[in-house]
């Protein structure tokens, strides 16, 4: 399991994606995944090994390093990675849920030839009834799961700066000794890059959002203007 | 998702290139990508564990290093990449978008008359077939070359200012804190970094000239169109592109089941581009009226003689 077959999976969404959707999982794959895999991976590289602390006291290092990394930026954008690109799947299972149905109606009404259950197969559902709201919950938990490691990154390495030098008295080591930190500047180029790469990605999502809510108010004002309010309940109920 | 999944991705934007821009897109393939990948991470692997400063102090050649080398060349010419490579993913979502349009267009006709195997024919051919880089495609694509332009640029530029030119030095002399006093720094493999840096600069700038190329070619051509589109129309008065031939076939089919004989109207289908004109029976028709009947719902079309 690596990037490339979470990338093969989750491009498999993209069928059944908003064009906004589409362009944000564009951004995601190459401007976070590819930039995170072919570059920033390299420069975290050697951050333990880069790790040196003024004192030639044995754990001393290992200590502080562990005080004050104690999950790598490379780790955390990972799990954040996969946990916003892992809603998706919830509009995929309710897509395949549907497709099945779909295929029991069509063998019950005696339509069970393979070029019909082919054309279910390659059919793009409209964004409607039941799978709008999953698609909009989707959205939502997308927003939350980034927001949610934004603040985490926030809580654990204060600012997003990385500093060259920290100064620890941690347990074995004798005193405050001062620690360097590898490629700070590097490290922080790419930390602030990937946040406002995050934040594109959550106002592509809000978008999504307004544009999907915009979209169910103009199709049920259209259909209010043809039937009554209990037609129109039942035509919500029915479509579920 | 490595370098392989991008040129995956590029690759198919191939297609609706000029020939320039397949040139352009096997140079950064050839020229940049894989030597990157190839060769030049491998001469930086061990930039810092072999940068070596003259002095025991712990933490000066960190901080020496993090100073001379605020980001690597290697990460730089990624982020270059990366970024050069992106408009082109502009092109292919206009030209996907197209397609899905025409799609739609070929199933509502075939829908309304033509048989099955007519449509899944047309739909094959639509598939394969390259669209001509006109009308708003046109803007699309060069617009992703005035990007392209813009990103080359601003990273040689950003890699001049950062490195103070194109040379890598042996040596630097650094006196940041911890480093006890002025102190010499040592750079492994300057000359093949040196090497290697004047390589991708001038792969960068072949890059350049090739989209300045055309972007100009494209320009010529365009400017040729209009002066040939001019003159045939002053000449002959009809002129059909291929948008407006398929349209014209829609609007054909639609016509024989919803033509209104009673209002002594003729109706018309509004494209599905309203804001553009479309040329048939050498008038120019401006899509600008929508009327229902009770009964059925009769499309009017404005018929001017609207000159372009």
């Amino acid at each position: 399991m690596n990037w490339a077959s979470f990338y093969a999976v989750i491009s498999g969404v993209n069928r059944h994606s908003t064009g906004i959707g589409r362009i944000w999982l564009s951004v995601l794959f190459i401007f976070r995944i590819l930039v995170l895999v072919v570059a920033a991976e390299s420069v975290w590289g050697d951050e333990k090994s880069g790790f040196t602390c003024n004192t030639q006291q044995p754990g001393c290092n290992s200590v502080c390093y562990d005080h004050f990394f104690p999950i790598s930026h490379i780790r955390l954008w990972a799990l954040q990675l996969i946990l916003v690109s892992t809603p998706a799947l919830l509009v995929a299972m309710h897509v395949a849920h549907r497709r099945h149905i779909d295929k029991k109606l069509y063998k019950l009404s005696g339509r069970a030839s393979p070029k019909d259950l082919e054309q279910i197969k390659t059919q793009k559902m409209k964004i409607t009834g039941a799978l709008w709201w999953t698609y909009i919950i989707s959205l939502f938990f997308r927003i939350i799961f980034e927001v949610t490691f934004m603040y985490l990154f926030y809580m654990i390495y204060p600012g997003y700066k990385m500093i060259r030098l920290v100064k620890c008295d941690s347990y074995p080591c004798p005193n405050t000794v001062d620690c360097f930190v590898s490629r700070p500047t590097e490290k922080t180029v790419f930390t602030v890059f990937m946040l406002a790469v995050s934040g594109i990605c959550i106002l592509l999502n809000i978008a999504e959002v307004v544009f999907l809510a915009g979209k169910a108010c103009g199709r049920h004002l259209s259909n209010a203007g043809d039937s009554t309010m209990g037609a129109w309940i039942t035509q919500k109920l029915c479509s579920y | 998702m490595s370098w392989v999944a991008l040129y995956t991705q590029l690759g198919g934007v191939n297609k609706h290139s000029t020939s320039l821009g397949k040139i352009w897109l096997s140079v950064l393939f050839i020229f940049r990508i894989t030597i990157l990948v190839l060769a030049a991470e491998s001469v930086w692997r061990d930039e810092q564990a072999d940068f070596t400063c003259n002095t025991q102090q712990p933490g000066c050649k960190n901080v020496c290093y993090d100073h001379f080398f605020p980001v690597s060349h290697i990460r730089l010419w990624c982020l270059q990449l990366i970024f050069v490579s992106t408009p082109a993913l502009l092109v292919a979502m206009h030209v996907a978008y197209r397609k899905s349009g025409d799609k739609r267009h070929i199933i509502a006709a075939s829908r309304s008359g033509g048989d099955d195997k007519t449509r899944q024919v047309d739909l094959e051919t639509l598939k394969r077939r390259r669209l001509s880089i006109t009308g708003p495609l046109w803007w699309t694509y060069t617009c992703s070359l005035l990007f392209r332009l813009i990103f080359e640029a601003g990273f040689m530029f950003a890699f001049y200012f950062v490195y103070d030119g194109f040379q890598m030095p042996r040596l630097v002399k650094c006196e940041q804190w911890p480093c006890p006093n002025k102190v010499d720094c040592f750079i492994s493999r300057p000359t093949e970094k040196t090497i290697f840096t004047i390589f991708m600069v001038v792969s960068s700038a072949i890059c350049m000239v090739l989209n300045v190329a055309e972007l100009a070619y494209l320009i010529t051509k365009a400017l040729m169109r209009c002066s040939t589109g001019i003159s045939k129309r002053r000449t002959s008065g009809h002129v059909a592109t291929d948008k407006s031939l398929l349209q014209n076939k829609t609007n054909q089919m639609l016509l024989s089941s919803v033509t209104d004989s009673s209002s002594n109207k003729t109706a018309y289908v509004l494209p599905s581009f309203p804001n553009e004109l479309f040329l048939t029976g050498g008038l120019l028709y401006r899509p600008t009226v929508l009327s229902k009947s009770p009964n059925s719902a009769t499309i009017v079309g404005q018929r001017s003689d609207v000159k372009e």
